[in-house]
This record gives C-alpha cells, structure tokens and sequence, in this order.
C-alpha cells in the first residue's frame, strides 16, 4: 500500500477489478458509474492523499475543547454541554481514565474518543447501501440519504463506535464522526484540531504523521511506549494515538488483527461468481440427467377444462 | 420509560382488547339470531338444496380467535407506536445491541426454517425422488409465507424502511448485507412464481365451466420453464442461506471463538439443510392433525434418514473446525457461552442424529416429530441465537433481553404465518387430493 500506486492501479488490482468487473456484467450494463465506484471505495489501494489525525494522548490535558467545537462546527444539539459518551448527537468526546503506571503512581489520562476512519472499515464493506463511505482520502463518511437503517455498521465496527438515533420514528440517522469532510475539501482544519490549545491533536497526510510519531518515539523513548496505535489494527486506521501507556488500560480495543476483517468477507464476496456458475451447473446437469428419464404423464390442466374441450 | 405515559400507548392497548373482545360478543350474537330464525341468505335458498345447518361457534372456538385477534392488534400497535416514537420506545435495542430480536429470529431463523421450500423442491424437481412429491406444496408455501414475513419483520426493524430497495439499484459487491437483501428479495419473487401454479390451479377450477383464459395458458408455461425457477431457487437459497453466516465473519473479535470461523458461510448452509428436512417433517405432522388428513409417514422417515446424514456431516464439520481453530478448551470453560454450545450441539445435532438412525425409533411418529423439533429449536434456532446474541454478550458486557413488545410483534408475525398457511390449505389446492381419501 504504498504512495507510489496513487496514480497507477496495480495490476493485481486491475486484474480484479476486470474479474470482477465480469463477474457483474449485467449490473455494470445497467449502472456501471455505480457498480465500479461502490466497488472501488472499498478498495484501499487506490487512494489519493490519505488525511489522519495523530492524538498525542501525552499532551492533552482533558479541556474538552475538542469535544464542544465539534458540537459547535456540525451544529448538533446542546453545543454548549460537555459530552460524556459517544450518542446520537455526539461525534466525539474525551474520557478520563485513572491510570497505575510501572512505577506504582497513578495518573490521569485523558482520550479523545471518535470513528477510527479505518483504511479498509469494516462498516464501509458492511453497508448494503453504500451510505458509509470511504472517500478515499481518508476520512469515512456517512451519507443519510442512502441509508435503510440496518445498523449493520454498528454491528460490524471493531470500535463501536457508530451511534443510531433511537428515538427518531422515521428518520433516524447514524452518527459518527466524519473528519469535518467538506471543510476538509476547502482546506480548513477538522474543528477538533483547529480547538486544540496543547498540540494534542495534529492532522496531516497519514505518512508524514506516521512518520513524525516513530520520530517522536525513538527520540524520546522514556516519554512513549513504542506503539503507535491505529498504524496496523485492522489494517490500518486513518486515526493515530501516540501515548505513555499501555493502550489496553486506556480502554482501547486489545488484540485487533492486523488484517482488516473486511478482506475475509471480500474474500468470500469474491468466489460468489464461482458459487453461483458451479451450483447453477451442478443442479442444471442433476437436472438434465434426472429428465432423461420417461417422464409421468402431465396433468396439469385441470380435469373440468380436459371436460369441457371434449364436449 | 416515559412511553407508558403516553396516551397513544394506553389507546393502543385498549383497542386491541376491545375489538377482540366486540369480535367475540358481535359474532356468537349474530349466530345465535341465524341459527333461531331463518336469514335471507337461509330463506333464498333453493328448495331442493338442503338449507346449511347453521351451528352457533362454541366458545372455545372464539376465544382461540379472539386471543388471536388480541394479539396481533397488539402486535399491529406496538408496531405504529415503533414508526411514532422510534425504535427505543419498543425496544431494548441499543447502540451495544443494534440488532435483537427481530433479526436474529424474525429475520435469521425465518430464513433458515423456510429452508424447505429449496431443499424438497431440489429434492422433487431436480434429483426427482418424485415419492416426495406430496411434501412440494406445503414446503414452498411455508418457504413463501416464511420469506413474506422475513420481510415484514426487516421492514418493522430496519431504521429508514423506505430505502429497503436501495441494494437493488446500488450495487455493493464488498457488503454480504448488500448481497443477503438482494437474495432474499429475488427468491421471495422465484417462491411466488412457484406458488403460483396452484392459485392458477384453483382459478382454472374456477373458470372453466365458463370461459377459457389466458391462466390457463400461464399454467402451461409455468409448467414448461418451472424446472429454471427451481434450479434459480436453489442457488439463491444456497447464496444467501450460506451469507447469513458470512455477516458474522466481518466481527472475529465480537463472536465467540465458539461460533467464530471462516467457514460460517458453510455450516449456515448446511444446517438450513438440514432444517428445511426437519421443518418439513414439523410442518407435515402439525398440518396432519390440524387438517384431519393422512400423514405421508413413510416419505417423512425417509427426511429423517437424510437429515441425520447432514447432520452427522455437519457435526464433523464443526468439531474438526473447532480442534483446528483450538477453541474447543472453550467448550469446557463453565460460561452461558459453553452452555448454549452444548445445549445447540447435544441436543439439536447429536440427538437427533441419535433418534434418526435408529431405524425402529425414526419409524414411530413421536420421535420423528421431536427429532425434528429438536433439530428445528435446539439445532439451528439455538445456533442463530448463539451465533448473533449470546456469543456476542462476553465481548459487550451488556446483557440483552427483548422487551415484551418486540415478543409481541414476534409473535404476532409468527400468528399471521400460521393463520395465512391455514388459509391458503384450506382454500387452494396445497395438499394432493387423494390424500383426504388416504387418511388414517
């Protein structure tokens, strides 16, 4: 996944996407902006510049700037209340977690909590409708207006992080945070980072972050622990956290694979031409061997018409 | 919950007592006047046909109807209190728990017990055991009903139900969802297309003494290209069937290491397999006494037979997954989880196996109907609980328990299945003719 295949695709890939491509020939007759663009923003390899968030979590010092700026700049309810847990009007807050360090004194932490925007997300690959959406730069958004309401997303998101508004009837809508896309596309900062008064929060193009962090790491190593998270779980996430200690006591998601679970079920998306092809064959040659034999008698027009056509 | 103090809650109620009860009063009132005077209706009859004899419902008769009516007026409340005031006011749904009830029964065991319908019309039409063909009928017509109310159920739990036919015009080849919705919808059509033959049948029935039709005509094309539809029947049902389980692969680290594997996809699509037998058998046995007809024993025993061969194949499957995966310790760890896993193995797979290949034992008529019972609750509505609820409650930490309203609209679903088979058997021609004379 490297910078160099932004404007080239892969031949791997391209070979995939023809296969695929194929495989859906009559859906891509009938629509095919929609079938190649739904099938390539689930496709990671072909991205632009990819934005990130990089969290210093040594930095921050719980203002909650972040948190109300956000409620501010998306215009959601109760802009001047402190958030205190992720729900249907809240894309992001900050959790404090008291935390016993090596050397036996407790500290407190604070963790600005938010979609993930992971490379290859699983609720993207889980959408039947295609409402969350990978950009390709980076952020993952959700688009209202094509969504069933499933909240498959939510099922699916390794993070929990997707919120449904379960007291709206008819119109309920999912909730997330989507990295302030539009005033991304104009340049300006997400709202969170333009709030930020300590330099917790910086945002950038992923690898330059990336790379800034592991500088910051090897050149402070009592400062760090040497794992920066969201640079392998799932496969990658647009949203990186530096910290001092171990994620796992700061409520962070342990023991994520490194792969992104969406590859096993593309996996299995993608051999549904061979299922489809093989059982149609199978059944249709059962069948044709099954017929050769005499078959019974038809009687299927009903006994009184047979009657009537006779008088 | 501030619900119950809202009026509309109370008039709902009210209402679905009432008119039961009205129902009740009003229908043994008007019996009682025809069966004292003679009607119109009574008194315009001809004189050589035999006036009908009119006899007044006995009370039992109402009640099981107007607890009935009770019910899914109750049902058809909570679910316009659900359009009014959201998913949380009838649920106990939440942004831990997205999805409850409603998908794991109404939506993933309504897929798999409907499994019948593919598995005796492949069983008829394509390997032709034609023997079986006395079962096709009532098999495709509770696949039929199943799938309608699989989409009823989605359509009360989905968010914004008014963009349920997006998947079909957006295609999203990386979305298991995407592909679930497709084929539920595309074999709900197949399974109407193979029902139709029997409507037809009964309006054929109908107009003939007066007129030809074009249904006719239908009846003989239907009858030519019925072995496409069949085939199309199985491979969507094979496709989506086997997805149900695929959704569950996108979370490995929600699921259970119990139920969690690459090969969910394939032990869904077995044990549908083997649920489509066994809800044969059920439903065959249900209808028998509920109808007063034969029971075509000799063909269930034979169900049984394959269903404890599926079934042996299946519980292979899972154990070698399970060594494989190395979290069969888990089995023996003292949690609901391990609990559940033998509950669903030990008595929804390895029993029936049991009771089905002994060949004295499948022959009588109780077992054949608990073996398949066993099979039906234990062996796959077990699993699709297992798999999308309780395997689920370690990773969450929260415990789910649908509230009585969603049991209520489970249940009314459920009724208005029931009620609709009973109508459609008595009505049109599901079940072969010479049965009635074959009976018992």
């Amino acid at each position: 996944m490297s910078a160099s295949k932004n404007t080239q695709i892969s031949r791997r890939g391209f070979l995939k996407r023809v296969g695929t491509g194929t495989a859906a020939a009559f859906g891509l007759a009938m629509l095919p902006q929609q079938a190649l663009s739904g099938y390539a923003s689930g496709d990671s390899e072909s991205h632009g510049p990819t934005w990130s968030l990089l969290i210093d979590l040594t930095r921050c010092t719980g203002c909650d700037s972040c948190a109300l700026a956000c409620k501010a700049s998306n215009e959601l309810p109760d802009a001047d209340v402190v958030p205190s847990a992720l729900d249907a009007d809240t894309y992001t807050f900050v959790e404090e977690h008291q935390v016993t360090k090596a050397d036996g004194t407790t500290v407190t932490r604070y963790v600005k909590r938010q979609c993930m925007h992971c490379l290859d997300a699983s609720c993207v690959s889980a959408c039947p409708a295609a409402a969350m959406h990978n950009s390709g730069e980076g952020p993952v958004i959700y688009r209202a207006d094509r969504c069933l309401g499933c909240r498959y997303c939510q099922v699916a998101c390794p993070f929990e992080i997707p919120r449904f508004d379960w007291d709206n009837g008819l119109t309920p809508k999912i909730s997330k945070c989507w990295m302030c896309f539009e005033g991304l596309q104009e340049g300006q900062l997400p709202a969170c980072v333009e709030a930020c008064p300590t330099g917790a929060l910086r945002f950038g193009r992923r690898d330059d972050l990336l790379a800034q962090a592991h500088a910051q790491i090897a050149s402070n190593p009592a400062r760090y622990i040497d794992h920066v998270y969201g640079e392998n779980e799932v496969g990658g996430t647009s949203v990186l956290y530096l910290s001092d200690v171990p994620f796992e006591q700061l409520g962070f998601v342990a023991n994520l694979p490194d792969t992104a679970p969406a590859q096993e079920t593309e996996k299995i998306m993608s051999k549904l031409p061979t299922v489809i092809a093989g059982m149609t064959a199978l059944m249709a040659g059962s069948a044709f061997i099954t017929h050769r034999k005499p078959a019974e008698p038809e009687d299927i027009v009903p006994e009184a018409l047979v009657v009537k056509e006779e008088e | 919950m501030e619900l119950l103090a809202s009026p509309a809650l109370w008039l709902v109620l009210a209402l679905s007592v009432a008119i039961p009860v009205l129902f009740i009063v009003g229908a043994r009132r008007l019996a009682l006047r025809m069966v004292d005077r003679p009607t119109a209706m009574t008194a315009s009859l001809p004189k050589f046909l035999p006036a009908p004899r009119l006899r007044a419902p006995s009370l039992r008769w109402l009640l099981t109807r107007g607890l009935l009516l009770t019910l899914i007026g109750t049902g058809l409340g909570i679910i316009m209190l659900r359009f009014v005031y959201g998913l949380s006011a009838v649920t106990n749904l939440s942004d831990q728990f997205a999805w409850g009830l409603w998908i794991s029964f109404d939506v993933m065991c309504g897929v798999a017990l409907a499994a019948g319908a593919f598995v005796i019309a492949a069983t008829v039409h394509i390997f032709r055991l034609e023997r079986f063909e006395p079962l096709v009928r009532p098999a495709i017509l509770t696949g039929l009903l199943g799938y309608l109310l699989v989409v009823a159920g989605l359509i009360v739990d989905l968010g914004r139900p008014y963009n349920v036919w997006r998947p079909l015009f957006h295609w999203q080849h990386h979305s298991v969802l995407w592909e679930v919705g497709v084929c539920v919808a595309t074999y709900t059509t197949v399974l109407l297309i193979e029902f139709l033959p029997v409507v037809l049948e009964k309006v054929n029935h109908f107009e003939a003494v007066t007129t030809r039709l074009p249904t006719v005509k239908l009846t003989q094309l239907l009858k030519k290209v019925s072995i496409a539809f069949v085939i199309m029947g199985v491979v969507l049902s094979t496709l989506h069937q086997s997805s149900l389980g695929s959704l569950w692969v996108l979370m490995p680290t929600k699921v259970s290491p119990l139920w969690y594997s690459l090969y969910l996809p394939v032990f869904f699509w077995m044990s549908a397999i083997a649920v489509g037998l066994a809800m044969t058998i059920v439903e065959s046995t249900l209808s028998s006494k509920a109808f007063n007809r034969g029971l075509e024993t000799h063909l269930l025993v034979d169900l049984a037979k394959a269903a404890a061969v599926v079934l042996a194949i299946y519980l292979a499957v899972r154990a070698i997954d399970l060594v494989v995966r190395g979290a069969w310790p888990l089995m023996f760890e003292p949690t609901l989880q391990a609990a559940s896993f033998w509950a669903e193995i030990g008595l929804g797979v390895m029993l029936p196996i049991v009771l089905f290949s002994i060949r004295p034992l499948r022959q009588r008529h109780g077992v054949l109907f608990l073996g398949a019972v066993l099979i039906v609750v234990f062996g796959v509505v077990l699993n699709r609980f297992n798999v999308s609820l309780i395997g689920l409650l370690p990773y969450t930490g929260q415990i789910y328990t649908p509230s009585w309203m969603e049991l209520v609209v489970t249940m009314t679903l459920v009724s208005l299945g029931v009620i609709a088979f009973g109508l459609a058997a008595k009505y049109l021609p599901v079940f072969h003719e010479e049965e009635h004379e074959a009976s018992r």
